[in-house]
């Protein structure tokens, strides 16, 4: 399996995060389903000021960790902490409003919180969908929907905002406004941001940590790490890294029933953590898939300093 | 004037439809008609009971809807049938279990067609006192989960994520719909209780922009079927609850046309 990210630095130089107590720390959880691991051996913090992408191939495990890091699930084994009176604003894949439940946008920004009409204003306004305000919520398009759930998660100014895919269904150019968004929010609401992204093509902005899940954690690291390797330098060039960054990864190992791994090579360990992401892992590459996902992308005004592959 | 038993059975379903309206939204909001329908059914083995234990019947058919609720609850989690065939055995063995404990009580002559489908113009005053007081305490505690119960339906893991606690407010809820039915079993019977609970709520849908006032609405249909349900049934003698229920229909048959003006069913 190969999957490729893309990497893009945001504009302003990452912050230094302040060390502060986690608002939310798995250690070494697992959620386990009628005998089978679902995801195992999650470790996870999200700090204030934090913004921390799940990412992964289908049945990653990138819900069921996310569940488990909002207490909606209970793992298995290890533990979930959550730092005490955290308050979550949570926006979840997907929602459907029955035809049977009358729901204005308007009420559906105080389904569990009772945010103020100034903070329900400002969130629809940011979020561009303040013109929908007196609509119902079953008649919204999916990416009005997404940007709906992202105003609610805002309103309630939380400490912790948790994403599932927060830009499924959402127009190209709303999907660069929704990032930018997401970076001004952590820096205007000072929370953490626990984000999941399925669509590795997707451009991810300001993020400070990626978490690699592939029914465990393969791997994280800053997105920045990964581009000013060396491994990255030499094939870009220097001029490349701090820019959009090309990270591909492949996942060389399959998990046998009993837990064990199976790695590319035929051997067979206990576990998958001990493999190096050597360069040939790390070869960066021109994708033809990411390609066209981009090639429409250099008119809006972050202009990505990107390798020769974006002038097109 | 409570001497009158017309009176009675006016006051006793009106009161009854109050209550059904708010909880029946849920019902209909959460797709559990079928829920529904499966503790009503096992309230027919609560009146064997207690006739066979004399205690009062309203406290055993909430004891047996309570119990066949939890059994639900607990069944739903482990992963043996389908929540539906689940439901339809629960459903149809608790009623047949019922009618089979009433037969082998010889010592007593029940009036099953009164059981099945409500005897509303034979309420005491006791009955209409146990109506009110279950009723008053129903709207409270449904007034008191409301914010969480709603976010809850609208989406459960959203509720748990922000501390709305969905599984306790879920339980809330099964003993609230064990309450109705134990105190609606005299007007309208063990298979037209669900009736009452989801055609008020389903006709003020069209009528409703606000999941508030859908419920106030539906009380208020539901207190217009009632009164129809029982006049007519004076006028052309027919049975009362099924009338009742007949009344609620032809409103929601009301709601769903397309009036000028309105935006239609999708609207």
């Amino acid at each position: 399996m190969r999957d490729v990210l893309w990497f893009r630095q945001s504009r302003k130089p990452l912050e230094m995060v302040v060390s502060q107590s986690p608002l939310v720390e798995l250690k070494g959880a697992g959620i386990q389903r009628s005998g089978a691991w679902l995801v195992r051996g999650v470790d996870l913090t999200v700090s204030p000021k934090e913004i921390v992408t799940l990412i992964g191939p289908n049945g990653s495990g990138k819900s069921t960790s996310a569940k488990m890091a909002l207490g909606i699930l209970k793992p298995s084994e290890g533990t979930a902490a959550r730092r005490s009176g955290l308050k979550i604003g949570y926006v979840p894949q997907k929602l459907m409003i029955d035809w049977t439940l009358p729901l204005s946008v308007e009420r559906f920004m105080r389904l569990t919180a009772k945010p103020g009409q100034r903070q329900v204003d400002e969130a629809l306004d940011c979020t561009g969908v303040a013109h929908l305000r007196a609509s119902e919520v079953r008649h919204l398009s999916g990416g009005q929907m997404q940007r709906v759930m992202l105003a609610r998660a805002i309103a309630m100014q939380p400490d912790l905002l948790v994403l599932d895919e927060p830009v499924q269904g959402v127009d190209y150019s709303g999907e660069i406004a929704i990032y930018d968004l997401i970076a001004r929010i952590r820096s205007d609401l000072g929370c953490g941001i626990l984000m999941i992204s399925h669509d590795l093509h997707v451009v991810m902005a300001a993020t400070d940590r990626v978490v690699c899940l592939n029914g465990h954690v393969c791997c994280q690291g800053t997105p920045r790490d990964v581009s000013e390797s060396e491994a990255f330098k030499t094939l870009f060039g220097a001029r490349a890294s701090g820019a959009l960054a090309v990270y591909e990864h492949h996942h060389d190992h399959v998990h046998l029933p009993d837990g064990r791994v199976q790695h590319s090579d035929g051997s067979i360990h206990q576990n998958c953590c001990d493999h190096v992401h050597g360069p040939q892992d790390h070869a960066h590459e021109h994708h033809g898939k990411g390609h066209e996902a981009h090639d429409h992308s250099h008119d809006h005004s972050h202009s990505h300093v990107a390798g020769d592959h974006h002038a097109r | 004037m409570l001497d009158d038993f017309f009176v009675r059975a006016v006051l006793a379903g009106v009161g009854v439809a109050i209550v059904a309206g708010p909880l029946g939204c849920f019902i209909v909001w959460r797709r559990m008609a079928y829920f529904g329908d499966t503790l009503a059914h096992a309230a027919l083995l609560g009146v064997a009971l207690s006739l066979l234990i004399e205690v009062n019947t309203t406290v055993a058919v909430f004891a047996v809807s309570v119990a066949v609720a939890m059994a639900m609850l607990a069944l739903r989690r482990t992963d043996t049938l389908s929540t539906d065939a689940l439901l339809g055995l629960l459903s149809h063995s608790a009623l047949a279990l019922g009618l089979v404990c009433l037969a082998f009580m010889t010592w007593v002559r029940v009036d099953l067609t009164g059981l099945l489908f409500g005897d509303i113009l034979a309420v005491s005053k006791f009955d209409v006192l146990t109506i009110y007081a279950g009723g008053a305490l129903v709207i409270g505690v449904l007034c008191l989960v409301w914010k969480r119960l709603f976010a809850a339906t609208v989406n459960p893991d959203l509720a748990a994520a922000e501390g709305m606690d969905p599984d306790k407010v879920n339980i809330i809820f099964m003993l609230l719909m064990a309450a109705v039915i134990s105190i609606a079993i005299k007007v309208v019977g063990v298979l037209l209780i669900t009736a009452l609970l989801i055609i008020p709520a389903a006709a003020a849908r069209r009528l409703s922009a606000s999941p508030e006032q859908m419920a106030f609405f539906a009380a208020g249909l539901g207190i217009v079927s009632v009164l129809a349900g029982l006049f007519s049934s004076l006028n052309f003698d027919t049975p009362a609850g099924p009338s009742i229920v007949v009344a609620g229909t032809a409103i929601f048959i009301l709601s769903i046309l397309p009036w000028p003006g309105s935006k239609g069913i999708s609207g």
